[in-house]
């Protein structure tokens, strides 16, 4: 008797190992993160961080400031996020209000496979797609640009939120729209000023999960954007995002240098936005009773 | 007996001929014909399941939503068919109103729950719409509760007054015909009186068809009752004749309680 007691207990207890290993994994990535950029707000010091250049490598004077990469990061962020919101939204209300059942079933399967592809890939139609074709078609002496990155970013972000966001819009109760149907309106004006608002805090939720899925995302952008670290807010500009340059510079970087520990405190400005913006979604989900 | 009637209106309102519909294979309305009359209140009764909702909805072609559904023959508006091929379905349904058994204001404030019909039909001006809303909101007994929380959350409203909203909303569009589909059934004994005096206030300017499972309720409040069994019209009459001394013994039986 006492041997299977002691048998369920141990059994219990390594489930709950496994359980809280994702805690666990999260709690130290932040410590160990966090303990290398702490050595450089020491030495020396935060307010580096808040130049306008980043040259981590100087015969003259280093210098590690953040704001290229930051801005970098945002544009080529904020404009995926224009391109994604009115895709993914679209593509939701097509696919849960207007498909018809065979269509659906061809539709779901294909923006699942698209949310599999590894993003190395979608780089490399990038590279050999998109960029000649944003040069050719703009007229730029590089397609290598913000744009690029923002597009295969929208590329990246649109499964996530179209799946979100028409789980949110079919899980509106149907008495709404028959409501709307019932005082004369066309299924149009039933879709945009009934459904969707009523879904609204799901699509929320879903845009803020896309975006917080390809803020952290860097080979495709890495391979596509240019990488100039310079302060730009033109959709044509190269610029260099936080996460191409830690990918480019991690592997040169002498081992607890002031670069190596620059390149910690980019990673923990990273983190923290992802960190943030999953925050907000779960929120908005579970007020709404959608998580 | 309504062919005289003082408003000047013709005989009937509605006229339904030979109505059938079908869900998939399966028939649920058989031949119904009978004349609804102008301005005046006509109560739907039968067994749970006896088509009277399905009825109700064939009148403003709110069956047409249902994946599968199919119906035949002609229902009459005005003179005018409804199931003819080019049937504006936006101005039938808003000179025909429809009133659902849930309450079902949007989430929304309760101002934009009554604006609503009226903006889609093109009302923009602030003004106008506030107006109607209050006219709306007057006929639907709901005003003198609810004018100072307007900007409120119609879902933050008890179930009687969502209901009263809901018709508030329907009424806004300036109906003829007001439909009830079970308006009351999910309500308290007070709340179902409220709706009831309505419903009488309503018979001055509306024609109302009414489905209703609560035979005391068909009998306080229509001029007319129409007893349908396994989708079919059984009959159909003056309210207190149907009550009193109905022709057909199914009729009898259901009202003396003896099934349903």
């Amino acid at each position: 008797m006492m041997k299977v007691v002691w048998k369920e207990k141990a059994i219990k207890l390594m489930l709950f190992a496994a359980a809280s290993t994702s805690i666990l994994i999260v709690i130290c990535i932040f410590v160990f993160v966090g303990k290398e950029a702490g050595h450089f707000a020491i030495e020396p010091g935060i307010k580096e961080l808040l130049g306008s250049r980043w040259v981590p490598v100087s015969f003259q004077k280093e210098s590690f400031g953040l704001l290229p990469l930051i801005t970098g990061s945002l544009l080529v962020t904020l404009m995926a996020t224009l391109l994604t919101i009115p895709f993914g939204v679209a593509a939701a209300v097509y696919i849960a209000e207007l498909s018809r059942p065979s269509e659906r079933e061809i539709l779901k399967p294909f923006i699942e496979i698209l949310a599999g592809i590894p993003s190395i890939v979608i780089g490399f139609f990038g590279l050999i797609v998109l960029v000649p074709l944003i040069k050719a078609g703009f007229g730029l002496s590089t397609g290598l640009t913000a744009l690029a990155g923002a597009v295969l970013l929208a590329l990246m972000a649109i499964p996530t939120v179209v799946s979100i966001s028409e789980d949110a819009i079919r899980s509106v109760p149907a008495s709404y729209k028959a409501a709307s149907l019932a005082l004369g309106a066309s299924q149009m004006q039933t879709i945009w000023k009934v459904t969707v608002p009523a879904a609204l805090p799901g699509i929320i939720a879903a845009i803020m999960l896309g975006i917080g899925r390809v803020i952290g995302e860097t080979m495709a952008v890495m391979m596509v954007t240019g990488n100039a670290a310079v302060i730009t807010a033109s959709p044509f500009d190269s610029v260099r995002t936080m996460t191409a340059t830690v990918a480019a510079e991690m592997g040169e970087v002498a081992f607890g240098s002031t670069h190596y520990r620059a390149l910690f405190c980019v990673g923990l400005v990273l983190l923290l936005a992802t960190f943030g913006l999953n925050m907000i979604a779960q929120r908005v989900l579970k007020k709404y009773r959608m998580g | 007996m309504v062919e005289n009637d003082s408003n000047g209106d013709t005989p009937f309102k509605i006229r339904v001929a030979d109505l059938d519909f079908y869900y998939g294979s399966a028939q649920t309305l058989f031949g119904i014909t009978m004349d609804i009359p102008p301005r005046k209140v006509t109560a739907l009764i039968g067994p749970s399941g006896c088509g009277k909702s399905t009825f109700l909805r064939a009148m403003n072609r709110m069956n047409d939503i249902i994946d599968g559904a199919r119906t035949r023959g002609s229902v009459f508006i005005d003179g005018h068919d409804i199931y003819q091929d080019g049937t504006d379905i936006v101005a039938l349904r808003k000179k025909v109103g429809l009133v659902f058994q849930k309450s079902n204001p949007f989430p929304k404030s309760v101002f934009d729950n009554v604006a609503y019909g009226p903006r889609i039909h093109g009302v923009r001006n602030r003004r106008e719409l506030a107006a109607i809303v209050e006219r709306s909101l007057v006929r639907a007994a709901l005003w003198n509760e609810i004018k100072d929380r307007l900007d409120k959350n119609a879902m933050d409203l008890s179930g009687g007054q969502q209901q009263r909203l809901c018709i508030a909303r329907t009424l806004a569009v300036e109906p003829e015909i007001v439909l009830m589909d079970e308006p009351a059934s999910a309500l308290d004994p007070q709340s179902t009186a409220k709706i009831e005096d309505l419903i009488d206030e309503l018979r001055r300017d509306f024609t109302i068809v009414i489905v209703t499972h609560n035979m005391q309720q068909a009998a306080r409040v229509s001029d007319v009752t129409a007893f349908l069994y396994e989708g079919r019209l059984i009959e159909t009459g003056p309210t207190r004749t149907i009550f009193t001394k109905p022709h057909e013994k199914k009729t009898e039986d259901y009202i003396t309680g003896r099934f349903g």
